[in-house]
C-alpha cells in the first residue's frame, strides 16, 4: 500500500463508460487519483485511454458513470467546464497556429482580454520558473516540436489547473529533451498538483509515475505501483500475454552488396511557408539491409518520404536512384514499376481510402505494377482476382476483420497497418520504404509488421524505415541515420548506435561532436 | 432526459442507400400534401392533376421521355464529376454551348444535307460542351479558382452569347423579326423513336445508353475505380499515383460533352431550330437528379423521369387547378432538400437515448490481489 491512499482524492471516476456503436470504448472505468501523484495511465493503442482523457476533458460526454472533484459529483459538458474546475490537458497533437506567435497563441486560448505584452511577461516568468525556457515572441512556425510542446504545457499552467493531462507528451520529444521534461514535471508534483500522465513507455512511467492504472480493451485491468514492477511485468499487463521478441538475423555479405536505393544529394525547397527543406541528403540501402531514419517528428521525413516515393518528383533525376537506375523524375507509378513498394505515415486518407473496401485499397497501390492480373482488356478490373490476393494478404498478416471485405475504416487501426504492409509484401518488392511501420499498433502486431520488414531484407531487398520510434528502430534496423532540419547523418551502424548517440543526434548535435557532448552531459 | 443522437454507423448502410430516396419522396409528398391544403386546394385531387395525369396516356409518357432525356444526359456526367469531388455546376452554360455548336451546320450550310450531317451535329454539339466545361477546367488547374462560381457564371454568359446569336447573325431573315434561327432541315431533325404512338426522338436512347455506359464505367474499369479514390481521399489518389489535375480535366470535359449532347438533341429534336431560350433550366434541376439517383447512374435514369414528371405536373396544376407552375419549382427543391437530409441515415444511426443509472462495480486491484 503506497502512502497516496491517505491523501484526499482530487478527481474520482467510477463506472465511466463510452460506447461508440458496436464498440464499448471505456467499459465501467474506475480511477482514483491523489492530490500531488503523478498518475500514469497505461495501455496499448485502442485500450481506450484517449477515449477516457476525453470525457475527463468534457469533449466527450459518457453514457454512464460518474466524476467527482473533490468529492463532489460534477458533469464536465465541455473543456469549458474542465478548465473552470482546474483540468488541463496537453494534446499530443498540437492545436496551435503557427503564423502566429507563441505569446499570441496563448492569448487566444485564454481569451480573457488582458493585453499580449502582459501574457507574454506572465508566460515568460513561468517557462524559466519550471525550467522550460521560451520566448513569447516567436513565430511558432519557426519552433522545434519539443518547444512547441512547451507552449501548450505554459498555456496550460498558466490557468493554474490542479490536474494536469499530459496526452504521451515524450512521443515528439529526444531523450534529452523528455528528460528537462520529467524534471519540471516532478516540480509541479512537490507543489501538490496531480499530473494523470498517459504513456505505453514503460520505463519512463517506472521511472516518474507514483501510481499506474492499466486499461486494455476498454477495462481497467489493474492498478499498481509501477516502481515495483519490472518493464516486462507492466506490458504483460497492458497486451495480456507475451509478446514474441522480434528475432533480427545477422545480415551477412551485406558490404559487397549493390545498393537497391540510392539517394544522392537531394535537396527539396520547402512547398509552403512550414514545410522543412531537405537539404544535399546521401544514402544507399544495399540489398539484404535495414536502414532505420530516426528523427523527432517534424524534421522533414514526411518531406522525405514524398521524394523517395515519386509523390513529389525532383528536378534532378539522379537524385534518386532504385536498381541502379535514376528515378527522380518517374511519378509513384513508375517507381513502383521499377520494383519499389511504400508504406506512408498516414494510413487513412494517405496509405488506404477509408471508405473503400480492403480489395478496393489493394487496387490503390497495385494497379500498376499487378496490370495483367488486375486489370484486363479495356480497362475493366478483375474483381475476382482482386478479391483473392486481397484474401490472401489477410491470411497472410492475419488482418482481424469484422466482414469478409470491410471497409478500411472499419478495421483497427493495427490490423489496417498489417494490410497496408501486407499488400507491398506481397509483390515482394526489390525496395521497401517505409514511414512508421508500427506508430498506433498493438505490441502483438508490431512485432508481426518488424518481422516481415527483416525478413524481406534477408531476402534480397533494401528496407528504409522511418520511425520516431527508437526502440523499434534499434530492433529493426541494421544502421540507423538521424534526420534533423532537414539533414541525414550518415548511417550509424547498430554495434555503434546507443540511445544517447542518436538522442544527441536528434536534438541536432554534430556528429562529430556526439562523443565529445557525451562525455560532458 | 431523452433526446436523439446520432450515432455514427460503423459502415456505410447498404440499406439506407437505397431506402433514402424514397424516404426522401415521401416526405416531399407530405409537405407538399400541405402545401397544397394552404393553397386551398385538396392535396388528393392536386396530387392526382400532377402525378397522375401527366402519364396516363400513351403520348404523355412520350413527352415524359422528351423531359427526362436531357435531365438523365446531363445528370450521368455531373455524377461522375461529384463523384470526383469537383463541382460542375455550370451544365446549363454547357447544355447551351452544345445546341449552338450542333447549330453551326443546319444554320449557316442549309444545303448541306444527306445522312452525315446529323451525326456531325451531334459531334459537334458534344465538342461545344466539353470546350465550355474546359474553361472552368482550365482556370482551376492553372489557377486554383472555384470551379463553382466559374462554371456557374459561364451559364450566364452562355444564356447571353445565346440571346444575341438568335437576334442578331444568326437571325432568320425571313422570320418577321422572330429572334429565332431558319427551321432546321429534314435530315438535321433527330427523328422520333415511335412517330405513330408519341414525340420522343432518339434523345432518350442516348441517355440511357450513356447512363448504362457511364454505370459500367464507375464500377467496372480502372478509371471509375480512379474517379472514386480521387473524390474520396485525393491524398490516396496521389498515392495510388491518379492525377488530380488530369481527372479536373477528364471529368470536367465528359460531363460538359453529356451536357452538348443534351443540348444539340433537345434543339435538334424537340425544338427544330435556336431560340432566346431552349433550356427550362435542366442543367441546374439535373444537378437534383443526380444526388436523387445517387450518383449512381442507374438511379439517375430513374430519378431523370420523377424530376421530369415534376416539369409536366407543374404545367397541369397551372392549366387545370390555377395554381403557378413555379410549384413544380418548390417541388424539385423540397426533393433535393430531403434527399440531402436522408442521407444522413446512411451513414448515421438515429437513437433515442436517457441517462442510464451509473453502475459501481470496481475494478480489480492488483495490489490487493497480490
Amino acid at each position: 500500500m503506497s502512502a497516496n491512499h491517505d491523501r484526499a482524492n482530487l478527481l474520482e471516476v467510477r463506472g465511466l463508460t463510452k460506447i461508440f456503436g458496436t464498440l464499448t470504448a471505456c467499459n465501467h472505468i474506475d480511477l482514483n487519483i491523489a492530490k500531488g501523484e503523478i498518475h500514469a495511465l497505461l495501455g496499448e493503442n485502442g485500450a481506450g485511454k484517449s477515449t477516457l482523457v476525453k470525457m475527463l476533458f468534457g469533449s466527450l460526454e459518457p453514457n454512464s458513470g460518474e466524476i467527482f472533484w473533490n468529492g463532489q459529483a460534477v458533469r464536465i459538458t465541455s473543456p469549458g467546464v474542465a478548465k473552470k474546475l482546474g483540468i488541463g490537458m496537453v494534446f499530443q497533437h498540437f492545436s496551435l497556429f503557427e503564423a502566429l506567435t507563441a505569446a499570441e497563441n496563448i492569448a487566444l486560448s485564454l481569451n480573457d482580454g488582458s493585453p499580449i505584452s502582459t501574457i507574454a511577461a506572465k508566460a515568460r516568468a513561468l517557462s524559466y520558473s519550471y525550467g522550460l525556457p521560451l520566448d513569447p515572441e516567436s513565430l511558432v512556425g519557426d519552433l522545434s516540436v519539443g518547444e512547441r510542446q512547451r507552449i501548450e504545457i505554459i498555456r496550460c499552467l498558466l490557468q493554474t489547473p490542479q490536474l494536469i493531462i499530459l496526452d504521451e507528451p515524450t512521443s515528439v520529444l529526444t531523450p534529452q529533451e523528455a528528460d528537462k521534461l520529467f524534471e519540471t514535471l516532478e516540480r509541479l508534483r512537490a507543489e501538490g498538483k496531480s499530473i494523470l500522465y498517459i504513456s505505453h513507455r514503460l520505463e519512463e512511467v517506472k521511472r516518474i509515475c507514483d501510481r499506474a492504472t492499466v486499461l486494455r480493451h476498454g477495462k481497467v485491468v489493474g492498478h499498481c505501483n509501477p516502481r515495483q514492477e519490472t518493464a516486462a511485468s507492466l506490458a504483460r499487463m497492458m497486451v495480456g500475454n507475451e509478446v514474441k521478441a522480434v528475432v533480427r538475423a545477422p545480415a551477412e555479405g551485406i558490404e559487397t552488396a549493390p545498393a537497391l536505393l540510392e539517394i544522392r544529394g537531394l535537396t527539396r525547397k520547402p512547398a509552403t511557408p512550414f514545410a522543412v527543406p531537405l537539404k544535399n541528403i546521401n544514402l544507399a540501402v544495399r540489398a539484404g539491409e535495414v536502414i532505420g531514419i530516426a528523427g523527432v517528428a517534424g524534421n522533414g521525413q514526411g518531406e522525405f518520404f514524398e521524394s523517395v516515393s515519386g509523390e513529389v518528383l525532383q528536378q534532378d533525376s539522379g537524385s534518386v536512384r532504385i536498381r541502379g537506375k535514376d528515378a527522380g523524375a518517374l511519378s509513384i507509378t513508375g517507381r513502383r514499376l521499377m520494383g519499389a513498394a511504400f508504406v506512408p505515415e498516414e494510413r487513412l486518407g494517405h496509405g488506404a481510402a477509408p471508405r473503400m473496401k480492403l480489395s478496393e485499397n489493394l487496387l490503390l497501390s497495385r494497379h500498376a505494377t499487378d496490370g495483367k492480373s488486375f486489370v484486363g482488356s479495356g480497362g475493366m478490373v478483375k474483381n475476382a482476382s482482386v478479391y483473392s490476393a486481397a484474401q490472401r494478404i489477410i491470411a497472410a498478416m492475419d488482418v482481424r476483420k469484422s466482414a469478409a471485405d470491410p471497409e478500411a475504416a472499419a478495421l483497427s487501426g493495427g490490423n489496417l497497418q498489417k494490410f497496408i504492409v501486407g499488400r507491398e509484401l506481397d509483390r515482394k518488392p526489390s525496395v521497401m520504404v517505409v514511414n512508421q511501420p508500427t506508430w498506433g499498433v498493438d505490441a502483438g502486431a508490431a512485432a508481426h509488421i518488424r518481422q516481415a520488414l527483416i525478413e524481406l531484407a534477408r531476402s534480397g531487398s533494401a528496407v528504409l524505415v522511418i520511425s520516431q520510434d527508437l526502440d523499434e528502430l534499434f530492433e529493426l534496423s541494421d544502421a540507423i541515420a538521424v534526420m534533423h532540419n532537414g539533414e541525414l547523418s550518415a548511417p550509424l551502424p547498430i554495434a555503434e548506435a546507443t540511445f544517447e548517440r542518436i538522442g544527441l543526434l536528434m536534438g541536432g548535435a554534430e556528429p562529430g561532436h556526439a562523443e565529445h557532448s557525451m562525455e560532458t552531459a | 432526459m431523452m433526446r436523439l443522437e446520432l450515432v455514427k454507423r460503423p459502415q456505410r448502410s447498404a440499406l439506407f442507400s437505397v431506402l433514402s430516396p424514397f424516404i426522401a419522396f415521401a416526405l416531399t409528398m407530405i409537405a407538399g400534401a400541405i402545401m397544397f391544403a394552404l393553397l386551398g386546394v385538396n392535396p388528393l385531387n392536386a396530387f392526382n392533376v400532377y402525378f397522375v395525369q401527366p402519364i396516363s396516356e400513351v403520348w404523355q409518357l412520350h413527352e415524359l421521355a422528351i423531359k427526362a432525356a436531357p435531365l438523365i444526359l446531363i445528370a450521368v456526367g455531373l455524377s461522375v464529376c461529384y463523384k470526383a469531388n469537383i463541382w460542375n455546376i455550370g451544365a446549363e452554360g454547357q447544355f447551351i454551348l452544345g445546341g449552338i455548336f450542333g447549330s453551326i451546320i443546319p444554320v449557316l450550310f442549309p444545303d448541306f444535307e444527306g445522312p452525315l450531317v446529323l451525326p456531325l451535329m451531334l459531334l459537334l454539339g458534344m465538342v461545344g460542351g466539353a470546350l465550355y466545361a474546359a474553361i472552368p477546367a482550365l482556370l482551376k488547374t492553372r489557377f486554383s479558382t472555384n470551379e463553382i462560381l466559374t462554371s456557374l457564371m459561364l451559364v450566364y454568359v452562355a444564356q447571353l452569347f445565346l440571346d444575341w446569336l438568335v437576334r442578331g447573325p444568326w437571325r432568320d431573315p425571313q422570320g418577321h423579326g422572330f429572334p429565332q434561327t431558319i427551321q432546321f432541315g429534314d435530315s438535321a431533325v433527330l427523328p422520333e423513336l415511335m412517330p405513330d404512338a408519341g414525340r420522343a426522338n432518339w434523345g432518350f436512347v442516348f441517355a440511357l445508353v450513356a447512363a448504362i455506359a457511364i454505370w459500367l464505367m464507375m464500377s467496372r474499369m480502372l478509371k471509375g475505380f480512379e474517379v472514386r479514390v480521387l473524390g474520396s481521399s485525393p491524398r490516396a489518389g496521389r498515392f495510388a499515383g491518379f492525377g488530380f489535375n488530369k481527372m479536373v480535366f477528364f471529368t470536367f470535359l465528359l460531363s460538359g460533352a453529356l451536357a452538348g449532347l443534351a443540348g444539340i438533341s433537345e434543339v435538334s429534336g424537340a425544338i427544330g431550330q435556336l431560340q432566346p431560350v431552349i433550356s427550362p433550366g435542366y442543367g441546374f434541376t439535373a444537378i437534383i437528379v443526380a444526388f436523387l439517383g445517387r450518383l449512381n447512374p442507374l438511379g439517375i435514369a430513374a430519378a431523370g423521369l420523377v424530376l421530369a414528371l415534376t416539369y409536366l405536373g407543374g404545367e397541369a396544376v397551372q392549366s387545370a387547378l390555377g395554381i403557378s407552375d413555379k410549384v413544380a419549382r418548390v417541388f424539385q427543391g423540397m426533393l433535393l432538400f430531403f434527399v440531402l437530409g436522408c442521407d444522413t441515415l446512411i451513414h448515421y444511426r438515429i437513437r433515442l437515448i436517457g441517462f442510464a443509472a451509473p453502475q459501481l462495480e470496481a475494478a480489480p486491484k492488483l495490489e490487493e490481489a497480490r
